[in-house]
């Protein structure tokens, strides 16, 4: 079978349930007339180089894999579009977190202490905070010691170890603030890696979005559509796709929007991740 | 508090309680009363509530809207009342986990359709009567027909069962002195190596099976299980009687007495197995159990087999119950029931029967010496314990709708070896 026969996927397998995830929405596409297959990367800068080589049609891309596949495809000529993302990717907040008995009281409070964030290329807990500080007045490395957790390179901060790891430094004293999502917050004091009233919010940034299906121009329309359709029809009601929902993180499809990567686009110029081209050009990133 | 509007919409104050505090189990009521895209109005005091607030409603599919200051500047207010924090539109899932969810049955086995026919593989482990959320995973359960293995009788059963557990360290008055010649303890010891044997079989048949009925059939898979418990007690009563007097070696285990067993043990059919061994098998156990209890030569030995004998009473009770059911529903069943004890008996044709040290031990206990008198006396107590066996074998066998000729032969063709 060609390629233009079947719609093929890019995922990185960041987690093991990777697999299951795809290996369900694959056996249900097909169930709904849709040839479907997928193809797994180990890091977002693998998969964003193949599907510019046109590997595949579909990348389920981190906003950091979005913001390089849109720079590499325009200094092509290419336009790429986001088709589809899942309601947990939109409006997304990361804070920077400080102990509760802690002196820091201000964003300029930060100064000369220490800042933990995850890996080094993560936008949720490293790339857009430390964006939202230095848009504060505070540069990172600078003004203030930036403590990375670098857990899986080039998974782009997917794996919540390094998010974990900076609120761990935060209670232990390795570190005075940490950097994480809004959400994940709630779940380390849920779950006790930050005991409750133990921490306060110092700052929080504006909303931003996370992943989307990224789709290249010259990807096959019919079977583009269909898949389209597909995910906007799913319902958490129906059994058959709730699991694989849950699984993903989600309770409804929603339309792809770009609008919302703007602040990463800003945070990845400022830390020198890509060039305008999509080159990676930031030192000692290793994945 | 209902505003006028479009859509529906509400107003909750969770005060200083924080979503790192269990403020979710209030907001999840209100949203319930709200259609979606209705709208809840949080209001709160909790510190960094807004930001709990937004990556909750994420992860419930729920729209945050963060709430301006302005928005509720201008009016003071009221004493006591917390500020607004922000606004919740209720997301669309609707259903969720309970869309196609579906109950498996009821909890009270005597109201209709409680227990069904046959409870699908996707009920899994979920409770009688739960309602379990459609999609799980599908769980293989070979005896999944109530036919298979039901009884009318076995919720009754199950709680007599509960209520009758004995501890074997107290129900059993292991310091009461006896005096026993060398002889008449080795013949004791012989018998309670044979019992062990035969429980052993009696643990393991069950054991089995209980594995492999669907969990819809609690009760049945309750009273497998206490069946289990109970032989369990058994082998360790009667081990403890066995070495009570003497450590060294028990008596022996024999081919034959194994090779009947393991007729037992190969049985793959539920409803024969619980013939062969609960209604002829451990049926014909009571029997020797009663023996003992009447003639045993010590208190130790009749007080375990008295134990023994009310937990094997309700074995036998329950295979009863089970293939009276089984019967009603398929009396053609009766037939096959016949050929598994024709099949056995020719299967044990070659074999030995009951060994001779378990028979001259049972001739010696219920002799208590070796005066000729007493020697006669307990040979004829052993003949008369095989003719109540037999008898109430056949009065079992008519029980089930045999005719009294069939159940006569049939009683007949039992193992030698009594299990």
């Amino acid at each position: 079978m060609s390629v233009t026969e079947i719609l093929l996927l890019g995922a990185v397998a960041y987690d093991p349930k990777v697999v299951t995830i795809w290996e369900g929405f694959k056996a249900y596409f097909a169930r709904h007339d849709l040839p479907f297959d997928y193809i797994l990367y180990s890091n977002y800068e693998r998969q964003v180089e193949a599907h510019l080589a046109g590997h595949f049609h579909v990348a389920w891309n981190s906003p950091l894999a979005w913001v390089r596949t849109r720079r590499l495809a325009a200094s092509r000529g290419h336009k790429v579009e986001a088709v589809a993302m899942r309601d947990t990717d939109c409006d997304l907040t990361s804070i920077v977190v400080v102990r509760n008995d802690s002196d820091i009281q201000s964003v300029g409070d930060l100064r000369g202490k220490r800042v933990a964030v995850g890996a080094v290329d993560s936008p949720q807990a490293t790339l857009l905070p430390l964006s939202h500080l230095r848009a504060q007045g505070l540069v990172p490395d600078e003004d203030f010691e930036v403590i990375y957790n670098d857990l899986l390179g080039g998974k782009h901060g997917d794996h919540i170890g390094g998010e974990r790891e900076a609120a761990r430094s935060l209670m232990s004293g390795e570190a005075d603030a940490a950097c994480m999502i809004d959400g994940n917050y709630l779940l380390f004091v849920n779950e006790g890696t930050l005991p409750a009233g133990a921490t306060r919010v110092l700052t929080q940034t504006a909303p931003y979005d996370h992943c989307n299906f990224t789709v290249s121009a010259e990807a096959p329309a019919q079977l583009v559509g269909r898949f389209r359709e597909l995910l906007l029809g799913m319902s958490y009601d129906d059994p058959e796709v709730r699991p694989l929902l849950d699984l993903e993180g989600l309770k409804v499809w929603r339309e792809g929007r770009v609008e919302g990567y703007a602040a990463l686009e800003r945070a990845a110029d400022e830390a020198g991740f890509y060039d305008a081209s999509g080159n990676i050009s930031i030192d000692g990133y290793r994945y | 508090m209902t505003q006028a509007g479009t859509s529906a919409s509400t107003a909750i104050d969770i005060k200083r309680l924080g979503l790192d505090s269990g403020a979710h189990l209030l907001l999840k009521r209100a949203l319930a009363e709200l259609p979606p895209g209705g709208r809840l109005c949080v209001r709160g005091s909790a510190p960094d509530l807004a930001v709990h607030l937004r990556g909750w409603c994420r992860a419930q599919g729920h729209e945050f809207i963060q709430s301006e200051a302005e928005s509720i500047s201008d009016e003071a207010e009221p004493e006591g009342r917390s500020p607004v924090v922000a606004w919740v539109v209720r997301g669309p899932v609707t259903g969720g986990r309970l869309s196609g969810a579906e109950a498996a049955g009821g909890t009270d086995p005597r109201e209709s359709g409680a227990v069904v026919e046959r409870p699908p593989a996707r009920w899994g482990l979920a409770a009688r009567g739960a309602v379990v959320e459609a999609g799980g995973p599908e769980f293989y359960f070979r005896l999944d027909s109530k036919t298979e293995v039901w009884a009318e009788s076995v919720p009754r059963l199950y709680q007599q069962a509960a209520a009758a557990q004995w501890n074997p360290a107290t129900a059993i008055d292991w310091d009461t002195p006896f005096e026993l010649s060398l002889e008449v303890e080795s013949a004791v010891v012989q018998v309670m190596t044979y019992l062990i044997e035969n429980e052993t079989a009696a643990l393991l048949i069950p054991a089995k099976f209980l594995a492999q009925v669907h969990p819809h059939f609690r009760e049945v898979m309750q009273l497998l299980a206490i069946q289990v418990a109970d032989e369990a007690r058994h082998i360790e009563v009667f081990t403890r009687r066995a070495t009570l007097r003497r450590k060294e070696t028990l008596g022996l285990s024999t081919v034959g007495g194994q090779q009947s067993l393991k007729t037992l043990f190969d049985e793959p059919d539920f409803t024969l197995a619980s013939f062969l061994l609960s209604v002829l098998g451990e049926g014909t156990f009571l029997n020797l159990l009663w023996f003992l209890e009447r003639h045993a030569p010590d208190p130790v030995t009749r007080q375990v087999a008295r134990l023994a004998a009310q937990d094997e009473s309700r074995h036998v009770a329950f295979g009863m119950g089970h293939l009276q059911y089984a019967i009603s529903l398929d009396p053609g069943l009766r037939g096959r029931l016949a050929s598994a004890a024709v099949q056995r008996h020719d299967a044990l044709a070659q074999t030995a029967g009951l060994n001779e040290e378990v028979f001259d031990a049972l001739i010696l206990l219920a002799a208590g010496g070796w005066e000729p008198d007493a020697i006669s006396s307990g040979f004829e107590r052993v003949q008369n314990l095989k003719g109540e066996m037999a008898a109430d074998r056949t009065s079992r066998l008519v029980k089930l709708g045999f005719e009294p000729g069939e159940a006569k032969t049939l009683s007949e063709l039992h193992t030698q070896n009594f299990m």
